[in-house]
């Protein structure tokens, strides 16, 4: 429903919205968004719920499905394709039936739809809201794309066993809100639990790949990423971050001083969190601040300061001379970001914590964010001359020349990485 | 005779092109001339090879021709224009290896004129001979410049002491000046430059005793410094003609592999994107927007889906089973000397225990690619009656007779426009890419810009061929070689690019650089060559395709004999080079300067290797340290280099050094692979190139005094650096290196290609 | 529409904001000296001042540059002490062989001159070695930087 929206679309709150004007001055790459209709704010609530991002294949249609999720043990699964096409898409479903689909995770002919598919935190959006999302889908072009069979291994292959997953750990419902709470930590714990369904990656997860809510938000590992903790603990999670940071991060993936959203995390910014209103993103730092503290070990990561300048870096070691060559075009021998600000990785997470998962990540893998200033790329480094050696070389000289951590079978990380990466 | 149209000089701000260049006229002395008359001397230079059309009557070098008629097709040509500006109209392209510098250098110094007074202007194409390529340039050019250098003079002097009445003999030029000795009386060049025009060509003008040389044989700065330093210079990459839209282009990835199926409209919505263009092959697309920027994120849209085609399945291991499977069975027999089979047969038969005579090694080189500095890229402007094309081409003459079938117009209305090339490496050999502008172009009014990404120029690349070696040899007690058979497995290069080459026997005789053609002698010897094409690739030529590949296997095989016989590798070359003096003279010096037996810090290692290719002699020395089995570190070479006479020194100094790194960075990473059909590296991230800090701290080459004509200077760094780096390597683990990337998991323990 | 100011002149320039300053440069300025050599900020090629910091135009976007003041190699001041014992030092050691590298080699160069008026090799090196040449010209490009400093000395 649009209710909350336009609320708080009225003058009265906008005093309590200064801060976030303020924020919105300060990041010109952030979108305002003020839906009057039900297209549009379906628009902005799929943005929200970041479902373009697991409705599309790499490089394929929007919302044409194909996008496919390898859970290790499990198999692969394919995201459907939620184009109105009326036989490859969702065209021939009624409101209802996608309702349900959304909220309860249940297909039209009672097919339980997988947990990779963010049902339970998409019942914290109303029946009307997740209407309006289908309102939307349904102005897309229909695509006659084929969802691949998905390839699950028993006993994942029998959607019956979702029932007894779902009592475990079932749909929740729409949160009535919490009257002790400001209207803002209300709308930001809406937005977390529910469209954002940020838990699923962040909140670690229970052995029957449930999730751990007495760890809510206190990191995960997603996809052989770290979705680091984001509780207010202040050596492993959120609590030395500013509000402000913390806001301009969420709005565009970046933040001084915390380095660049990657891998998924870049997914989300470029796909959902950037059309987020200024105000939403402010209501998501007011409910992420309130988190509990929780300390996590891998989080953890003490950051120092390196020399600046080109000429600062010592060619002594092979890591340093590989850093010098194929990373401090962007990053500087500092961190500090040559030419644009995306570049600056100073104080990021990943140059140190987990014993560098992420950064290796980002080396295999590399990875891409969409902004308003085009994608911000950083490229991979697998191949053509660099070894597993050369780049677990880089990750060790990165993680001993930025922070105090000590890498540890960098090489074996490496070559993980790679195996994970392989189609 | 074939007539340049009026010419930018290649400094010349390119935003300063007309749209419409105008079209060449019917021959005109005068065009060439500009407006001021003055002097024209034509000459020929000789194509390397394979520059000639079918049948053309080919020119002898060093014609020379005043107002040229008839069949006599020259190429180059002196201009000193009455207001005394002096211009060199050259046929090769400047591609860095300073061949301009070293063309002023032979016609100035017969002329008796400054570098600083010359213009260069780049030669259009006709006379069938603008072939840039296999370090032949100067070999090619020695002769014809100075002769028409010192036909000019004569000329002018002449001229000049007309006009004095006094003797010839009393007249000298210098600074392009004419000076009458005796009397101290002087005249500028253009002031007789029209009365020389007047004169006879002297066929064979007396040449300069080279003891008297001022320029020749001293170092000269290159003339594009300055240029290339202010960022003045035109590349094709800075074409920018009025009027003119730029295209970037992907094509199938998968080699024969058709268009499918794109998002036009997608593009088309893109700001700035004007057309979306296929090719009539319907095997790439070309999108065209009003920058390049536009037009990449109008190729994004796109989303282009292909049919990959019979291709599809090729990969790298595909690649090399057909050709370790060509070691087996059939060959042409390229070269034999003796009966070195049965030599060999014998001596693998007397084995004893202790003593084996024979020795085999198989070697293993990849797929390479080029990647020069500046990504392909052509532009083109079609009209209905001619065309114009602006591009980096070593091969300018072939760029126009594709752009005139293509078009249908006759080849005087077609002026390929040659500019600086960002880096050639034989990748400039190859014009495919100004066919495939041309055939852009001509589906749109405007001059058109296609501008390939690195993605594409390193996907798209026509490669390095890979290539199986395998070497046996007879060896006396001693451990030398008492015959030697040598199977090359790989495709003949020639075979496409210049068919007519192909020996009758299907053999390519670029494969005998450094295999065949070497320092050494053998007394029986058996070249043999198995002809496999690669699959689902293009393969062409690159800097030294022959060369490269033999010096790497045969260089490999003597350090593994030398090792073998318990020889000191320098001791044991020494010993086959008896009957060769230039050979052992670079060799000793090398090892002299090198300090070759002196004690090295620990975990240090030497390697040598010795060559003879293209004309000249060099032997190298490398200083390796390997502190782990995955780990180079190269902190110093030695070259000394015999290349006949020397033109411009540090020009050869430089050209080794460039070489020897470009060539490292082959030997090391430069490796192309295959998966599913595709090139698998993409841009620098992925395809890996040397970089400052891991040169040589030092890299010292050394020059021969010799008077024999020059050889070729481009590839012989390159050639070297394999060889000398996988020796070095050799001699720190105890282990050969017979695999290129010489790091690669396929360099196996042991020793042993794993293919 | 972005505006920016290049070699002491603000242009506004009418592309998206993703557009690299590299193709307005070279496609919509006609500013050619900046080359385009890889495009993922790999090769150097496209080196130019933001600000007297080397920095690789192809992979900035005009919209993230803001009041940031860029120079390139047309741009140098001929009187600029740097910048003229860096391209002297090109010329008299003969650094460039295709030359293609080359402007964005001698911007980084000057960028650490200016920077560390005397580098050792190894501090050359950790900045030089983000710029390639295929040519191979390193050496003489270390041996010119050394030349530059000696001659501001
Ligand atoms: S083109 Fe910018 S770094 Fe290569
Ligand atoms: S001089 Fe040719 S790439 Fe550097």
């Amino acid at each position: 429903m649009g209710k909350t929206l336009r609320t708080r679309a009225t003058p009265g709150l906008a005093g309590s919205l200064l801060g976030g004007m303020a924020l919105f001055v300060a990041f010109p790459h952030a979108h305002a968004a003020a839906p009057a209709t039900n297209v549009e704010n379906g628009r902005y609530l799929a943005r929200a719920a970041d479902c373009e991002v697991c409705h599309t294949a790499e490089g394929g249609t929007p919302y044409a499905g194909g996008r496919a999720f390898s859970l290790p043990g499990v198999g692969v699964m394919y995201a459907p394709n939620i184009t109105p096409d009326k036989t490859a898409g969702i065209g021939a479903w009624t409101d209802q039936q996608f309702v349900d689909a959304v909220r309860k995770g249940v297909s039209p002919g009672w097919k339980h739809l997988y947990p990779a598919m963010p049902y339970p935190a998409y019942a914290r959006m109303s029946v009307a809201q997740v209407r309006d999302i289908r309102a939307y889908l349904a102005t897309l072009a229909p695509s006659p794309q084929k969802t691949p069979e998905n390839a699950l291994r028993f006993p994942f292959s029998v959607r019956g066993l979702m029932v007894f997953w779902n009592l475990l750990n079932g749909p929740a419902a729409t949160y009535a809100d919490d009257p002790g709470k400001p209207a803002e930590w209300n709308r930001g714990r809406y937005l977390v639990e529910g469209p954002g369904h940020c838990g699923d990656c962040h909140t670690p997860r229970t052995a029957t790949f449930g999730l751990d809510n007495s760890h809510a938000l206190g990191g995960n590992v997603v996809n052989g990423w770290r979705a680091y903790n984001l509780t207010s603990d202040r050596q492993s999670g959120l609590g030395a971050w500013s509000d402000e940071d913390l806001a301009r991060y969420l709005a565009t993936g970046h933040a001084d001083g915390h380095g660049t959203a990657a891998g998924d995390m870049a997914d989300v910014v470029g796909h959902s969190l950037r059309y987020l209103s200024v105000q939403d993103i402010h209501a998501m730092v007011v409910y992420l601040r309130g988190l509990p503290p929780y300390r996590t070990a891998a989080d953890m990561v003490e950051h120092t300061t390196p020399p600046a300048g080109d000429a600062a870096l010592p060619q002594t070691t092979r890591g340093a001379r590989l850093y010098a060559a194929t990373c401090a075009g962007c990053h500087m021998p500092d961190g500090a970001g040559r030419q644009s600000s995306f570049g600056t990785i100073t104080g990021a997470r990943s140059l140190g914590a987990d014993n560098g998962r992420n950064l290796v990540r980002i080396l295999v893998q590399g990875s891409g964010m969409q902004t308003t200033t085009g994608v911000q790329v950083m490229p991979h480094f697998v191949g053509g001359g660099l070894s597993a050696r050369d780049l677990a070389d880089i990750a060790s000289f990165v993680m001993t020349h930025f922070t105090t951590a000590t890498p540890q079978d960098m090489e074996q990380r490496v070559r993980n990485a790679q195996q994970a990466a392989k189609p | 005779m074939t007539t340049p149209t009026p010419r930018q000089p290649l400094h010349q701000s390119p935003r300063q092109l007309p749209g419409r260049t105008p079209l060449q006229s019917p021959a005109s002395r005068r065009q060439l001339m500009g407006a001021g008359g003055g002097l024209l001397l034509a000459t020929f230079w000789p194509a390397p090879r394979g520059g000639r059309a079918q049948g053309e009557p080919r020119p002898e070098p060093g014609m020379l021709a005043g107002p040229a008629r008839g069949v006599f097709a020259p190429n180059a040509y002196i201009r000193i224009a009455t207001d005394n500006r002096i211009t060199l109209i050259l046929p090769n392209v400047e591609m860095g290896q300073g061949i301009y510098t070293a063309s002023v250098m032979l016609i100035a110094e017969e002329l008796g004129i400054d570098m600083a007074q010359v213009d260069i202007e780049a030669a259009p194409p006709g006379a069938g001979a603008e072939i840039t390529g296999g370090s032949t340039s100067v070999m090619t050019e020695w002769l014809p410049l100075r002769q028409a250098g010192a036909a000019a003079r004569s000329m002018l002097v002449q001229a000049a002491a007309t006009r004095w009445r006094t003797r010839a003999e009393d007249c000298t030029t210098r600074s392009a000046m004419l000076i009458h000795v005796p009397t101290g009386r002087t005249l500028p060049f253009g002031a007789v430059a029209a009365q020389a025009a007047t004169l006879p060509v002297p066929q064979k003008p007396a040449l300069k005793d080279p003891a008297t040389y001022t320029l020749l044989g001293h170092s000269q700065h290159r003339m594009d410094s300055a240029l290339k330093v202010e960022g003045r210079a035109v590349f094709g990459m800075d074409i920018q003609v009025e009027g003119q839209k730029t295209g970037t282009v992907a094509a199938c990835p998968v080699e024969g592999g058709t268009l499918a199926d794109m998002n036009r409209a997608a593009a088309l919505a893109v700001r700035g994107v004007r057309a979306v263009l296929v090719n009539p092959s319907n095997t790439a697309v070309c999108v065209v927007a009003d920058h390049y920027w536009a037009a990449h994120k109008g190729l994004r849209a796109l989303r282009l889906q292909w049919h990959p085609g019979p291709n599809a399945h090729v990969n790298t291991q595909t690649l090399y089973e057909q050709l370790h499977e060509g070691l087996h069975g059939p060959a042409i027999v390229a070269s034999a000397k003796g009966d070195a089979s049965a030599i060999i047969a014998h001596a693998s038969a007397t084995h004893t225990a202790t003593h084996t005579a024979t020795h085999t090694a198989t070697y293993q080189q990849p797929l390479l690619a080029h990647a020069p500095m500046e990504p392909i890229n052509c532009t083109a402007h079609v009209r209905p009656d001619g065309c114009d094309v602006w591009t980096g081409t070593q091969v300018a003459d072939r760029a126009q007779a594709t752009a005139a079938e293509l078009t249908g117009l006759p080849k005087d209305r077609v002026a390929v426009h040659c500019q600086y090339i960002g880096g050639g490496f034989g990748r400039r050999l190859e014009h495919e890419y100004v066919t495939q502008c041309v055939e852009f172009a001509r589906q749109v009014p405007y001059p058109l810009k296609i501008i390939w990404s690195r993605e594409e120029d390193l996907t798209r690349d026509r490669y390095r061929p890979a290539y199986v070696d395998q070497m046996t040899a007879a060896l006396d007690d001693r451990g030398f070689i008492t015959a030697l058979t040598h199977r090359i497995v790989g495709p003949a290069v020639v075979a496409r690019w210049d068919p007519p080459e192909l020996t009758k026997d299907g053999y390519d005789e670029d494969l005998s650089v450094a295999t065949l053609v070497t320092p050494y002698t053998y007394p029986a010897y058996r070249l043999e060559f198995a002809r496999r094409e690669a699959p689902g690739i293009v393969t062409a030529w690159w800097r030294g395709v022959g060369g490269t590949r033999g010096l790497f296997v045969v260089e490999g095989f003597i350090d593994e004999l030398a090792h073998r016989a318990g020889a000191d590798p320098v001791a044991y070359r020494r010993a086959m080079l008896a009957q060769n003096p230039r050979a052992l003279a670079v060799l000793d010096k090398a090892a002299q300067a090198a300090g070759w037996g002196t004690p090295l810090p620990p975990g240090r290692a030497r390697g040598v290797a010795v060559q003879f290719a293209f004309g000249s002699y060099m032997a190298s020395i490398a200083e390796v340290e390997m502190p782990e089995p995955d780990a180079v570190m190269i902190h110093r070479v030695t070259a000394v280099v015999d290349c006949g006479r020397v033109l411009n020194p540090d020009q050869v100094v430089s050209q080794i050094e460039g070489g020897l790194i470009f060539g490292f960075s082959a030997a090391l990473y430069n490796e192309i692979t295959l998966e599913g059909g595709r090139v698998q590296q993409n841009n620098f991230n992925t395809w890996r190139v040397m970089r400052m800090n891991e040169t040589p701290r030092k890299i010292d080459v050394l020059l021969m005094p010799s008077t024999e004509d020059p050889g070729g200077i481009g590839e012989v760094g390159t050639a070297a650096a394999a060889p000398v780096l996988a020796n070095a390597m050799a001699a720190a683990q105890g282990r050969r290196y017979r695999t290129l990337p010489l790091l690669s998991a396929r360099n196996g323990a042991n020793g042993t290609e794993q293919g | 529409m972005p505006s920016l100011n290049i070699n002491g002149q603000d242009h506004l320039v009418d592309v998206d904001p993703d557009t690299p300053l590299l193709w307005v440069l070279r496609d919509v300025l006609g500013l050619n000296a900046t080359k385009f050599g890889c495009g993922i900020a790999q090769c150097g090629a496209c080196t130019v001042h933001m600000d007297g910091r080397a920095v690789r135009a192809c992979n900035l976007p005009v919209g993230l540059i803001g009041a940031g003041r860029i120079s390139t190699l047309e741009g140098l001041d001929p009187a600029d002490p740097v910048a003229k014992a860096v391209q002297a030092a090109w010329v008299a050691l003969d650094v460039v062989q295709c030359g293609y590298c080359q402007p964005g080699q001698v911007m980084a160069a000057i960028a650490l001159l200016r920077a560390v008026p005397h580098p050792t090799d190894e501090q050359i090196d950790s900045a030089m070695s983000a710029n390639l040449c295929r040519c191979g010209t390193y050496m003489r490009i270390r041996a010119a930087i050394h030349h530059a400093a000696g001659a501001l000395a």
